[in-house]
C-alpha cells in the first residue's frame, strides 16, 4: 500500500491521446500509467513499453502438457498397467496423438490465462483505483505521479495545454488491494 | 490507392453515427434496465422445459436405462444423436471468435460474444447426453484417468471414446477462458457506471478490478491472439474427434475416412444456423439491430451455404464410395438409408442440409431477415436428421438379421432433449439480461475503421480523383 498524489488529465480521442503521451514523456515527469476503454494500438509503443513476453509462456505451459500427457500415457501402457488392445503395441503412438494434442491446448491456455491474471494482478476480489468512471467508457486518462519537486498547478496547465478535456488533482492507492467497488476507501473520504 | 478503394466497397460494421459514449450507453442498456415482458415468458418457459428435463432424468437414474428406447441392436439412440447435434452447434463460436480472428474479419466484432456463450451453452447441453447415458452416473469419474483402488486400473487411452473425454472438457474450459478474458473489460464498463450498490458490487468482483491500463491491454491482446491460436487447431480436433467415436469402428455406415472433414463442416453449418436463431431473435428483443446488422446476417449466410455444400458433397461421396467399394454391406447399409424404414430421415436430411441451403446463392434471400430465421430453423433440423441417420440407420440393421429392429425413443428420451433446450435457453436469457451480449471494447476498437460517419469520411476521398488522392498520401508521409 502506498499513497500517493496524482495529476489527472482525461482525453476524449485517441488522436489527442498520442501527442500528449509524447509529451508528457519528453516533459520528465513521472508518468504513471495510462488508461483506455479499448486497446488503442501503437500506445505501447508510444510509451516505450517493452512487448509482452506471455506468448512464451504459454509456449511453455504447451510442451509441458505434451510431455505431461505422453509421459503419462507411455508410463501406464508400458509399464504401470501393460494391456494387449487389439493386438497393437503396448506403445501405440499414434493413438496417443489426440489426447497429446488436447493436454497440449488446455495447459497452455490455463496457464496462459493464470500468468496473464498474476501479471496483471487481476483477480476477483481486488480493487484498484478508477481515476475517472469514464476510463472504462470514453475517456482516454493520463496519471502523472506528484511529488514535493514538482508544481501541481504547473502540471496542471501542461496537461491541459495538451489538449486534455478535464484535469484534476487526486490523492490514490497506487497498487492493488483487496476491497469492494461499492464502498469508498478511507483516502477518499479524508 | 489501395487503401482509397478497399473502404469503400465494405458497408459499415455499425450503423448510425456513434461515438464511443453512445456504444456504450447501448450495449449496457439491457443490463440497466428492467427486462420487458418478453423476456419474462421466454425466461419462465425456459425454466419449465428445463424441469421437465431434470424430471426425465432423474427417472431414468432411478428406473435404469432401460426406461429409454434403445435396445441391443441400437445402442446409441436419441441421446447420442444429440450429443453431436449439440457439440457441433458449439463449433460456430469458436470459429467466429477464434478463426475469424486470425483471418481479421472485422465483422466477427458484432456476433462473437453472443457466439461464444452459444458454444459454451451448447457444450454443457451436450455433455449431459453421454454422461446420462452411462446408465450409473454415480462411476461417472472413471472416465477420467484418476488413481483409483482398482490397481489402480486406467482407462483405454487407445479408445477414440476417452479422446472424446479429453477433447470435449478441453473445449469447454478452453472455450470458457476465452469468453471470460474478453468479458472481464467489458465488466469493468458496467461497474464503472453502476449506479446500484449491488451492481457495482458484483460487476467489481466480475471483473476482477480491471482498470484499463495500456500494460493490460497489452497483454490481453496477446493473450487473446494466442487463445485464438489455440481454439482454432482445437475446435477442429474436437469434432474430429468425435467422428473418430464411429469412424474407428468397423460399423457398415461408419467405417470412413472422410468423417472428420465431414463432420467439421456440418458442425459449423449447424452453428452458424444456431447463431442466427439466436441472434436474429436477439437483436430485436434487446434492441442492438445497428451492432447486428444485415450485413452481419448476409455474412453468416455466405459461411452457411459454403459449409452446406461442403456437407451436400459428403452426402454424395459417401454413397458412391459405397457404390465403389463392392462390399455389400457398406452398400446395404446405404439401400436402407436412402428406401429402407427410416428413408424419412434420410429425405428430410438431404432436402433441409443440401437443397435449401442452396438458395442462399441468392442476396436477395441472404438479406432477407425472416427468410434466413426459417432457413436457420430448418438446417438445424436437417443437422439433427444427419446425426439421426448416421447413428440409427447404421445401427439398426446389423450383420445378423435376426437382431435387426425398428428404434424410436421413449419419452424420457425426448423429455431429456427438450430439458437440453430448456438448459441452454436458460442459460442464454440470463446471459442476454446480465451480460454484455455485444464486446463492447471490441466494437470501440473497430468504430473509427468501420463505424457509420467514419465511412462517410471515405465518401470524400471516394469523390477526388486517384492522381490527386495519390499525390496527397505521398505528401502526407513527408
Amino acid at each position: 500500500m502506498a499513497i500517493k498524489k496524482f495529476a489527472v488529465a482525461c482525453y476524449d480521442d485517441e488522436e489527442v491521446l498520442f501527442p500528449a503521451v509524447k509529451k508528457v514523456r519528453h516533459s520528465g515527469y513521472k508518468l504513471h500509467d495510462v488508461y483506455t476503454p479499448f486497446p488503442v494500438h501503437g500506445l505501447d509503443a508510444a510509451l516505450g513499453l517493452k512487448e509482452t513476453d506471455l506468448h512464451i509462456a504459454g509456449f511453455i505451459y504447451g510442451i509441458t502438457g505434451t510431455s505431461t500427457a505422453l509421459g503419462f500415457m507411455s508410463w501406464i501402457f508400458t509399464s504401470d498397467w501393460p494391456l494387449v488392445f487389439g493386438g497393437k503395441p503396448y506403445l501405440s503412438l499414434p493413438a496417443f496423438i489426440p489426447i497429446t494434442f488436447e493436454l497440449t491446448v488446455l495447459f497452455a491456455a490455463v496457464g496462459m490465462v493464470l500468468t496473464f491474471c498474476y501479471l496483471n494482478q487481476i483477480m476477483p476480489g481486488v480493487k484498484k483505483h478508477v481515476f475517472h468512471p469514464r476510463q472504462t467508457d470514453d475517456l482516454f486518462v493520463v496519471a502523472i505521479e506528484l511529488n514535493e519537486h514538482v508544481s501541481e498547478t504547473e502540471v496542471i496547465d501542461f496537461l491541459k495545454s495538451t489538449g486534455a478535456v478535464e484535469t484534476n488533482v487526486q490523492v490514490a492507492e497506487s497498487e492493488w488491494w483487496y476491497g469492494r467497488f461499492d464502498k469508498k476507501e478511507p483516502y477518499e473520504l479524508a | 490507392m489501395h487503401l482509397k478503394y478497399e473502404s469503400f466497397v465494405r458497408e459499415p460494421l455499425v450503423n448510425g453515427e456513434k461515438t464511443y459514449h453512445q456504444v456504450t450507453e447501448e450495449i449496457v442498456r439491457p443490463i440497466e434496465q428492467k427486462p420487458g415482458r418478453m423476456w419474462y415468458v421466454g425466461f419462465f418457459f425456459s425454466v419449465a422445459l428445463l424441469m421437465l428435463g431434470v424430471f426425465s432424468v432423474t427417472w431414468e437414474v432411478y428406473y435404469g436405462i432401460g426406461v429409454w428406447g434403445i435396445n441391443r441392436t441400437v445402442g446409441w439412440g436419441w441421446d447420442i444423436t444429440n450429443f453431436v447435434w449439440w457439440v457441433g452447434i458449439g463449433h460456430a463460436g469458436t470459429l467466429i471468435s477464434a478463426i475469424l480472428l486470425l483471418f481479421r474479419q472485422g465483422w466477427r466484432t458484432g456476433v462473437n460474444r453472443a457466439a461464444e456463450a452459444m458454444t459454451i451453452f451448447a457444450v454443457m447441453c451436450a455433455g449431459q447426453f453421454p454422461v446420462f447415458h452411462m446408465g450409473r452416473v454415480w462411476d461417472a469419474g472413471f472416465i477420467f484417468p484418476l488413481p483409483n483402488s482398482r490397481g489402480p486400473l486406467w482407462p483405454n487411452f487407445n479408445s477414440a471414446l476417452l479422446w472424446d473425454v479429453f477433447a470435449i472438457s478441453t473445449y469447454f474450459t478452453v472455450s470458457l477462458l476465452f469468453w471470460y478474458s474478453g468479458l472481464i473489460p467489458d465488466f469493468a464498463t458496467v461497474r464503472d457506471r453502476a449506479k446500484t450498490k449491488l451492481r457495482k458490487r458484483l460487476y467489481g468482483i466480475a471483473s476482477f478490478g480491471w482498470t484499463g491500463s495500456a500494460k493490460n491491454w497489452q497483454r490481453h491482446e496477446a493473450l487473446s491472439l494466442v487463445l485464438a491460436g489455440l481454439s482454432t487447431p482445437l475446435v477442429l480436433s474436437v469434432h474430429t474427434i468425435v467422428s473418430f467415436d464411429f469412424a474407428t469402428s468397423v460399423i457398415p455406415g461408419w467405417h470412413a475416412t472422410i468423417f472428420p472433414p465431414y463432420f467439421v463442416a456440418g458442425a459449423i453449418f449447424s452453428g452458424f444456423a444456431m447463431v442466427q436463431t439466436l441472434l436474429i431473435v436477439c437483436r430485436r428483443i434487446v434492441g442492438l439491430e445497428d451492432y447486428i446488422t444485415v450485413g452481419h446476417i448476409e455474412a453468416m449466410n455466405k459461411v452457411i451455404v459454403l459449409t452446406g455444400s461442403i456437407v451436400g458433397v459428403a452426402y454424395l461421396t459417401e454413397l458412391f464410395m459405397s457404390w465403389y467399394s463392392q462390399v455389400i454391406y457398406e452398400q446395404d447399409a446405404f439401400k436402407w438409408r436412402i428406401m429402407g424404414p427410416y428413408w424419412w430421415s434420410y429425405w428430410a436430411m438431404m432436402t433441409c442440409n443440401v437443397v435449401s441451403p442452396q438458395l442462399f446463392w441468392f442476396k436477395k434471400l441472404r438479406r432477407n431477415i425472416p427468410f434466413t430465421f426459417i432457413m436457420s430453423i430448418v438446417v438445424n433440423i436437417g443437422m439433427w436428421f444427419e446425426r439421426f441417420v448416421i447413428i440409427v440407420t447404421s445401427l439398426y440393421r446389423d450383420y445378423l438379421p435376426s437382431s435387426w429392429t425398428y428404434y424410436s425413443p421413449t419419452w424420457p428420451e425426448v423429455g431429456f432433449y427438450l430439458g437440453t433446450f430448456g438448459l441452454f435457453f436458460t442459460c442464454f436469457f440470463l446471459f442476454a439480461k446480465y451480460f454484455p451480449v455485444i464486446a463492447i471494447a471490441e466494437i470501440k476498437f473497430i468504430l473509427k475503421t468501420s463505424g457509420e460517419s467514419f465511412k462517410h469520411k471515405m465518401d470524400v476521398i471516394h469523390e477526388k480523383p486517384t492522381e490527386q488522392f495519390v499525390h496527397e498520401q505521398a505528401e502526407a508521409h513527408h
